[in-house]
């Protein structure tokens, strides 16, 4: 055991506020708040890295555990903690907000001093969101990352921005009420908001009441984690948000945001209510494939860049609902890595069209055309991306995607043959894309004089580019610590199932 | 007890704080004629100031000698600390941001001062009478100060509507109150909270009882602006002087509450439970609903107190030992957050309010970053976002409902919170994410609102972050309530 253990998460967690904090006591030279922004999330990241360092891989339950009061009544405990499966995720948190913060260098001009500070404090709910155990503060960092969200996209983003944050604000809270509807009743019956108490309370079937209830606390946590995701037909708020957002905004967005909705399903529908998640799977795993393929064909006729990959990630994340709903070791672990190789892909997307925006000030697709020529390296990075993304074999996507459908094929052989064509489609309308974008000659007079990437662009998008390699050929560094949490969560559905059999 | 015996030198220690306002008061009555020229609003003006804030410990002060005073008129115990607290802390953040008010709006101040901390003394009072004739002259003394507060903005015709408005009114509520009681004394042949409380439990309720909190109801319903007893306050708020709007939608307002909790609870009134939901469900769904079409900031806060009136009263419908609590904090957290939102309303509105309708708003997070941030705080709060004093009181209420079993009224509360957010987003997306259409130019805070400010800030991060010792004391008050 290490000395920081029982302090890290909160050192993690709290560092980017730390950095905010100063901002707003910094002068408003543009530069030097810049720098501190860098620091700050760079700090975040390496404090970040003790965490899967110092992980004892085997070990069953929450690890980093720290547990005191913090009001008396209600119940509430600031009780933080992490497993296999919310370390990769805050790793995944802060490994971007750095990126963001290069990628937001020049292109936010106006009131530079609050964008830096509304996204290190975002970085800071986000984290919490991963390693709250109390359901309370889960509940706290869960609202807390709506704010600073909002306003960034309301603020710094582009046309029809109002409409996407208030969209954006409105949906995500009106759907959260329903979770805390679902809390506040776990709380009346079972005296805490502690997640490891109310899961036993479930599991030792104490709670009076719970069998009649059971569904519908399912469902509240299911409607806030489903808007989150996006899950068809509740996606409608993201393709708006996206477009709108600013670069650094889409990047989280899509990276962590979304991952905030399938967290939540795995660590609380499928921790809480294992018979209820078993009932239920039937038609999320059927929405979850709607959301595939319809994502995916609505993806292909996008005239828009970045229309077309916030569709797309509606398609990547009903792979990860699909794994989860699978119950299979294969199909969770799959979700987990479809979860972080998105992260890193359609977050290295996002950025690579923000630097296309910068340039042009536009999305539009056909306002390109023959981009390799000036812009090679660009092109380079962007295809490597895409290649990922895709989920070409060695690359970080294909692992992920893989082990869902082996685990959807494993549940329901129909689930994974429906769930296979998404692999073909992404391929479909990514590289078509790619095809307008670069290749042919240069349709537009103004692209043929385009800069290609600076040294800044660049530093932002190697770490990028190493990680979707690094994840697809050693995979295990990840699956090693993922897998046993994974099979702790799965745990209570191996029962459920000899007893059906036993029956 | 004695009758004829004086009251003892402790005794005076229990009505300290309304002493000690009242003091201030008349100094400032007294001095007013005495100075003159521009110098003499700041001197009158810090008077009061020194007076609320002497009254906040004198307070502190008193909840060391907690007991009854004045022939068992007043009862100082830790409920009425709390409540005194609140008034206090209200008078003082009003009279901060007064400072500069009266000064750009060009009002004489004179008797301004004067009559805040006259209604002060009323508030305090309230809360700490547990005698109903002395509850109605606490209540006049702090309604009559309002009254004529509401029309000091003597050149703008809207002032003048808002003040003859409230009076004409609010006397007339003020009589269904005093009905009540008269009715309540026929029922029960005491004035004293106490003695009617055992009348009242000893045998069965007599019809007029009921008939006595029915009307009390009203009265009582009209000064905290519940439905359907709402009408006058759009038009109130929206003339009277933003400082006085943030005074009276706060300070009487948790007076009043303090009140129905000692009659409701205290005096253990019958078959209130229905009449109290029908109020409540209606004042939060027409609060909202009114507020969605608002284009005066003014008149939208003041649909959004008809709303949060009818989230408090949703607690009384719940059982005292959660209820108590969950309204004491939720008076707390409402003053800490309108009083702050009215403060950055009256430094913005300008000379003769120019600037309180939404459109004037556009723009203001770059004109005035600190004003747009506190505001921004207030309005998320009031949402009930959490980190924020509002969150708690929301869920406080909420869930002391719950437990009593009051899913219905839980579910209409729950849903008008998701409405009310939409109006209140549309301040924060006007300062923020519009251009203005003129660019105005907003004057630097003075120190007087940047202290007013702060204190409202910080009260409500602090009950958004650290809520447990003040529901600690709310519960302890209110388990000394029920004994």
């Amino acid at each position: 055991m290490n000395s920081l253990d029982s302090s890290i998460l909160s050192l993690v967690t709290f560092i980017p506020l730390a950095g905010a904090l100063l901002l707003t006591v910094l002068p408003r030279r543009d530069r030097d708040i810049k720098i501190w922004a860098l620091l700050f999330s760079i700090a975040a990241f390496f404090a970040s890295l003790h965490l899967p360092v110092h992980l004892h891989r085997g070990q069953p339950g929450f690890q980093y555990e720290i547990n005191i009061p913090w009001i008396p009544t209600p119940n509430i405990h600031y009780h933080m903690g992490a497993d296999g499966i919310s370390v990769w995720l805050v790793v995944l948190t802060t490994f971007l907000t750095p990126l963001c913060v290069l990628i937001s260098w020049n292109s936010i001009h106006d009131r530079v001093k609050e964008f830096f500070i509304l996204l290190l404090m975002l970085e800071t709910a986000l984290i919490g969101v991963f390693v709250a155990l109390d359901l309370f503060l889960f509940y706290f960092f869960w609202e807390a990352t709506l704010i600073p969200m909002a306003l960034l996209i309301g603020v710094y983003g582009h046309g029809r921005r109002v409409y996407a944050a208030v969209k954006f604000f409105m949906y995500t809270m009106i759907a959260s009420v329903f979770m805390l509807a679902a809390i506040l009743w776990l709380y009346a019956k079972v005296g805490s908001f502690d997640f490891v108490t109310i899961q036993n309370a479930i599991q030792s079937g104490q709670i009076p009441g719970f069998a009649a209830a059971g569904p519908w606390l399912f469902l509240g946590f299911f409607v806030a984690f489903a808007v989150k995701v996006p899950l068809f037909p509740v996606h409608t708020w993201l393709p708006d948000a996206h477009v709108e957002a600013p670069t650094a905004g889409s990047v989280l967005l899509a990276g962590v945001l979304l991952k905030m909705g399938t967290y939540g399903m795995l660590r609380f529908n499928l921790g809480l209510f294992p018979e209820q998640s078993r009932q239920n799977a039937n038609w999320i795993m059927v929405l979850a494939l709607i959301g595939i393929i319809y994502g995916a064909l609505v993806a292909m006729v996008q005239p828009n860049m970045k229309k077309l990959i916030a569709y797309s990630s509606i398609s990547h994340l009903g792979f990860v609902v699909l794994g989860i709903f699978s119950f299979t070791q294969l199909g969770l672990d799959g979700a987990m890595y479809v979860m972080l190789a998105h992260g890193i892909s359609t977050g290295g997307l996002f950025m690579l069209a923000g630097i296309l925006y910068e340039r042009r000030h536009t999305y539009e697709i056909s306002e390109f055309g023959g981009l390799a020529t000036p812009m090679p390296n660009y092109s380079a990075f962007f295809l490597f991306i895409t290649l990922a993304s895709v989920g070409l074999p060695l690359l970080n996507g294909f692992i992920g995607e893989f082990l869902v459908l082996s685990g959807a094929f494993r549940d329901r052989p129909i689930y994974g043959i429906l769930g296979a064509t998404g692999v073909i489609w992404s391929a479909c309308y990514l590289l078509w894309m790619y095809q307008r974008v670069f290749f042919g000659k240069v349709t537009h007079d103004v692209n043929t004089h385009l800069p290609d990437l600076s040294m800044r662009e660049k530093v932002a998008l190697w770490p990028a580019a190493a990680m979707a390699l690094i994840m697809g050929v050693a995979p295990l560094i990840w699956l090693n610590a993922i897998d046993p949490a994974v099979s702790t969560v799965l745990a209570p559905f191996a029962q459920l199932t000899s007893k059906v059999v036993g029956q | 007890m004695n009758p004829a015996a004086l009251p003892q030198g402790v005794e005076y220690i229990r009505i300290l704080p309304e002493i000690l306002l009242t003091l201030a008061g008349m100094a400032i009555m007294l001095l007013d004629p005495l100075l003159d020229g521009p110098g003499s609003r700041k001197t009158l003006g810090a008077i009061g100031l020194v007076g609320a804030i002497a009254a906040f410990f004198a307070t502190i002060f008193q909840a060391h000698y907690p007991g009854p005073g004045f022939w068992g008129m007043i009862n100082v115990d830790s409920f009425s600390v709390f409540f005194h607290i609140v008034v206090t802390a209200v008078t003082t953040v009003v009279i901060l941001t007064s400072y500069e008010y009266m000064e750009v709006q060009q009002i004489r101040a004179g008797e301004y001062y004067g009559l805040i901390l006259f209604g002060a003394v009323g508030m305090c009072l309230m809360s700490s009478a547990v005698e109903l004739v002395l509850i109605f002259i606490a209540l006049e003394i702090s309604s009559i100060a309002t009254y004529i507060l509401a029309g000091f903005r003597r050149r703008a015709a809207i002032s003048s509507e808002s003040s003859i408005k409230y009076f004409l009114l609010g006397s007339f509520a003020t009589a269904f109150f005093l009905y009540g009681i008269a009715l309540m004394f026929g029922a029960t042949g005491s004035t004293s909270i106490t003695a009617i409380g055992h009348a009242l439990q000893m045998r069965q309720p007599p019809v007029l009882a009921y008939l006595a909190i029915a009307l009390m109801l009203v009265g009582l319903g009209f000064k905290v602006a519940a439905a359907p007893f709402h009408i006058w306050t759009p038009d109130v708020y929206e003339g009277a002087p933003a400082p006085i709007v943030g005074f009276m939608s706060t300070g009487p307002k948790a007076a009043v509450f303090a009140v129905l909790l000692r009659i409701l609870f205290e005096a253990h009134a019958p078959g209130t439970l229905w009449l109290i939901w029908v109020i409540a469900a209606l004042s939060m769904t027409l609060g909202n609903v009114g507020a969605l079409v608002q284009d005066n900031v003014k008149r939208l806060l003041a649909y959004s107190s008809i709303a949060h009136a009818g989230y408090l009263l949703v607690a009384f419908a719940a059982l005292p030992d959660n209820g108590i609590p969950a309204v004491m904090f939720y008076t707390a957290s409402y003053a800490a957050m309108n009083v702050g939102a009215f403060a950055v309303i009256s430094h913005f509105a300008s000379a003769g309010e120019r600037y309180v309708t939404l459109e004037d708003y556009a723009g203001l997070g770059r004109r005035s970053p600190i004003l747009a941030a506190a505001l921004t705080v207030f309005l998320l709060s009031l949402i009930g976002i959490p980190v924020t004093g509002g969150f708690f009181a929301k869920f406080y209420v909420f869930s002391a409902a719950l437990q009593a079993h009051l899913v219905g009224l839980v579910i209409i509360g729950v849903v008008n919170s998701a409405i009310g957010a939409y109006y209140y987003l549309r301040v924060i997306v006007m300062m923020y994410m519009k251009e203005p259409r003129e660019e105005v130019m907003v004057s630097p805070i003075p120190f007087g609102l940047g202290a007013a400010l702060a204190i409202s800030v910080i009260a409500t991060i602090y009950l958004g972050v650290l809520p447990g010792r003040v529901l600690e004391f709310a519960t302890k008050s209110a388990s000394e309530l029920l004994r």
